[in-house]
């Protein structure tokens, strides 16, 4: 059992309210890293110093956050209505057990049994406004005395390995995984050069963490590790499938947000080849990552993205790879210690 | 002028590609230059120190952007029987493809086919276009996913009327080039970058980080813009062949109101013929400069274009000559704003 993932996608940290996977991670790093801080957006940075061979800082990130909901009024019946931190499909929610707030209160989102549905309801989707989360209080009242209006809830869903035990499903490996990654980084042999790690918050409602990260950091270059989702469902058309299970890292070109830094990409995929670690490019097009946010920051660093691939990403079970998982560390680690100076700075 | 116009939109760049283009330049700003450097998203800097320094204080640290990159296409997915599905790389309107040409970085030609229209009304969405490099089959394509193209179409010059893929923005790299060629340093007194950027087409990234690293107080970009003189167009009071275009605003930006009123007295005292322009869609590299760091005063020097984001975008000379001219004149006197 990987540890790691399971404590860290258990944990709950959705988009602003990150302290208890910060916390979380703090512990799982502080005996490996020189320094950390904590920044007023609650982004944690810590610094791994490298051995002072080269003259250069690099930025490794990771969000915390994952998406979530937040608790928006208590109905007269004691119900909770909700708006979301980050995208979902609402037919991703209904029928899905919740915990509320701090005191992690037990809830499910209610779905009106099946006996119960007119036949033209079948066909529509619920949307979130009409959804409530039910935590059996008897009224309004009831409800207040354990839940707070503006308090997060996130999924429950225990982490379990399966199929051998190559594949792991769980909540929020978006970006878990990454962090996880990171992690497992930081407790390695230190760099040549100093690394600079970001745990970063609310990614998942519009990078606002990363950008304020990257400025503290005020590193050289930047790898951004994430979870992508993986576009490997059946298909029967031959068109633009995206990146697959257990078919290695996925390395991104360009997505919505950002072109990566072609000689960096080059360097990973070198860095990937030379050490037999299987990769895929990600099919360049939509989607965004901190990357957007953390390559242009002051006078702009070279910036690559690294991810496990996963399905269902934004919904409360997701699946990855658990070799995809491990080639993202091999990966990172060793475009890492291979880079230079030549690499990312140009004349 | 219409050779280099030439040589430089024939060139590759799509954004985030632009290594070429960067190439092509270096050399042609060389002379003028007291030094160039080149920053980490890839942008071109080239700075000219002033004169001499005002009495009092700093000379004002001005930053002119014009973009190399251009629109393009990457290939996004290999069929089994070769052909290349593909994403937009900034502005691609799917009308403007069919049966045109593309090239890859590595030099690879490919022609650009759809999907059987089922309805000839309609018109497919990007996904339903795939480039046809005459593989035979998975195995045999030259290129691999991620790889960029940027469109293929050769430059006409009918008299006065400049036709070609990028004018967007090669004109505007065109007119800092010969800025730069017909400024008479002993009468520029500013801190002056002239930064060929990166990645405008996708967002105005690379001017964001250039300009988050110079922190300019002034910003002006050189791009094109649209024109209201074409049958059934959008209204807006831009002409081709009517003068540089001084922007006042686009849905980016609302340009610094001083600087615009300096940018019409230099055209007007030095006999340049101008118009102004509000751009209702799209912006420019001001957006960016703007609003880096502690903000500075933006405008744009705009050379109105016809058809943009097609392979055939059309200029006048003549309003590339008053852009050139207004660049120079507002680089050569002093910016009190």
């Amino acid at each position: 059992m990987n540890e790691l993932l399971q404590q860290l996608t258990e944990a709950v940290g959705v988009s602003g309210a990150e302290k208890e996977v910060r916390r979380l991670i703090r512990d799982l790093i502080v005996d490996h890293v020189d320094e950390w801080e904590v920044d007023t957006m609650g982004n944690l940075q810590a610094t791994k110093r490298g051995t002072g061979e080269a003259d250069f800082r690099v930025l490794v990130d990771a969000h915390m956050d994952e998406v979530g909901l937040l608790i928006t009024d208590i109905d007269s019946q004691g119900m909770l209505r909700f708006d979301t931190a980050g995208g979902f499909d609402p037919r991703s929610l209904l029928g899905k057990i919740v915990q509320v707030g701090p005191n992690k209160i037990t809830g499910v989102i209610g779905a009106r049994a099946v006996h119960l549905l007119k036949s033209g309801e079948f066909n529509k989707v619920v949307q979130i406004s009409a959804m409530r989360i039910d935590i059996g209080a008897k009224s309004k009242d009831a409800a207040a005395g354990k839940v707070s209006v503006g308090e997060y809830a996130a999924f429950v869903t225990p982490y379990q390995e399966i199929e051998g035990g190559r594949t792991a499903i769980g909540k929020a490996f978006d970006d878990r995984a990454g962090c996880a990654a990171l992690i497992e980084l930081l407790r390695g042999d230190p760099y040549p050069f100093d690394l600079i790690a970001s745990f970063s918050v609310q990614e998942e409602v519009g990078l606002r963490g990363a950008g304020v990260a990257a400025y503290r950091a005020n590193a050289d270059a930047a790898i951004i590790l994430e979870c992508t989702p993986a576009y490997d469902l059946p298909n029967k058309n031959d068109v633009s499938p995206n990146v697959a299970l257990g078919k290695g890292v996925s390395i991104y070109v360009m997505d919505r947000g950002t072109i990566q830094d072609p000689r960096l990409v080059a360097h990973i995929m070198q860095a990937a080849t030379s050490n037999n670690i299987p990769y895929q490019v990600r099919q360049p097009g939509g989607g965004g990552t901190n990357t957007a946010a953390m390559q242009r920051v002051r006078g702009g660093i070279p910036a690559a993205t690294l991810a496990v691939p996963g399905r269902y990403a934004h919904t409360p079970a997701m699946m990855i790879n658990l070799d995809d998982y491990d080639h993202i560390v091999q990966l990172a680690d060793a475009a890492l210690r291979s880079l230079t100076l030549e690499t990312i700075r140009r004349s | 002028m219409n050779d280099l116009i030439k040589t430089l939109v024939e060139a590759y760049g799509p954004s985030g590609f632009e290594d070429g283009m960067r190439d092509l330049i270096r050399p042609l700003v060389e002379p003028y230059a007291d030094d160039i450097t080149v920053d980490a998203m890839g942008n071109l800097i080239v700075h000219l120190g002033p004169a001499k320094a005002p009495a009092d204080g700093e000379p004002l640290k001005v930053m002119i952007a014009a973009h190399m990159d251009e629109i393009g296409v990457m290939a996004s997915h290999i069929t089994e029987e070769g052909f290349l599905r593909f994403t937009n790389i900034g502005g691609v309107f799917p009308h403007t493809l069919l049966g045109g040409r593309v090239q890859f970085g590595n030099g690879v030609t490919g022609i650009i086919g759809c999907d059987r229209l089922e309805d000839r009304g309609k018109i497919h969405p990007l996904n339903k276009y795939f480039i046809d490099v005459g593989a035979t089959g998975r195995d045999d394509v030259p290129v691999a996913v991620g790889d960029a193209a940027g469109f293929v179409r050769p430059f006409e010059a009918n008299g006065s009327r400049l036709i070609a893929k990028s004018m967007d923005d090669r004109i505007g790299c065109v007119v800092a080039i010969e800025a730069l060629k017909r400024l008479s340093r002993d009468r520029m007194n500013h801190d002056l970058y002239v930064v060929f950027s990166v990645q405008e087409e996708v967002g105005t990234r690379g001017a964001q980080a250039a300009a988050n690293g110079l922190l300019p107080d002034i910003g002006i970009a050189l791009d094109v813009t649209g024109t209201g003189d074409v049958p059934e167009a959008r209204s807006m009071n831009v002409s081709l062949g009517k003068g540089a275009a001084i922007k006042v605003k686009d849905s980016g930006m609302i340009s610094h109101a001083g600087l615009v009123r300096l940018m019409r007295k230099r055209a007007e005292d030095a006999g340049i013929d101008y118009q102004l322009e509000v751009l209702e869609r799209g912006s420019t590299d001001a957006r960016s400069m703007q609003i880096a760091g502690p903000g500075c005063a933006a405008g744009c020097i705009s050379i109105p274009c016809r058809y943009i984001h097609t392979p055939s975008e059309m200029v006048d000379a003549a309003d590339v000559e008053s852009s050139v001219a207004l660049l120079v004149e507002i680089l050569s006197n002093p910016i009190d704003l």
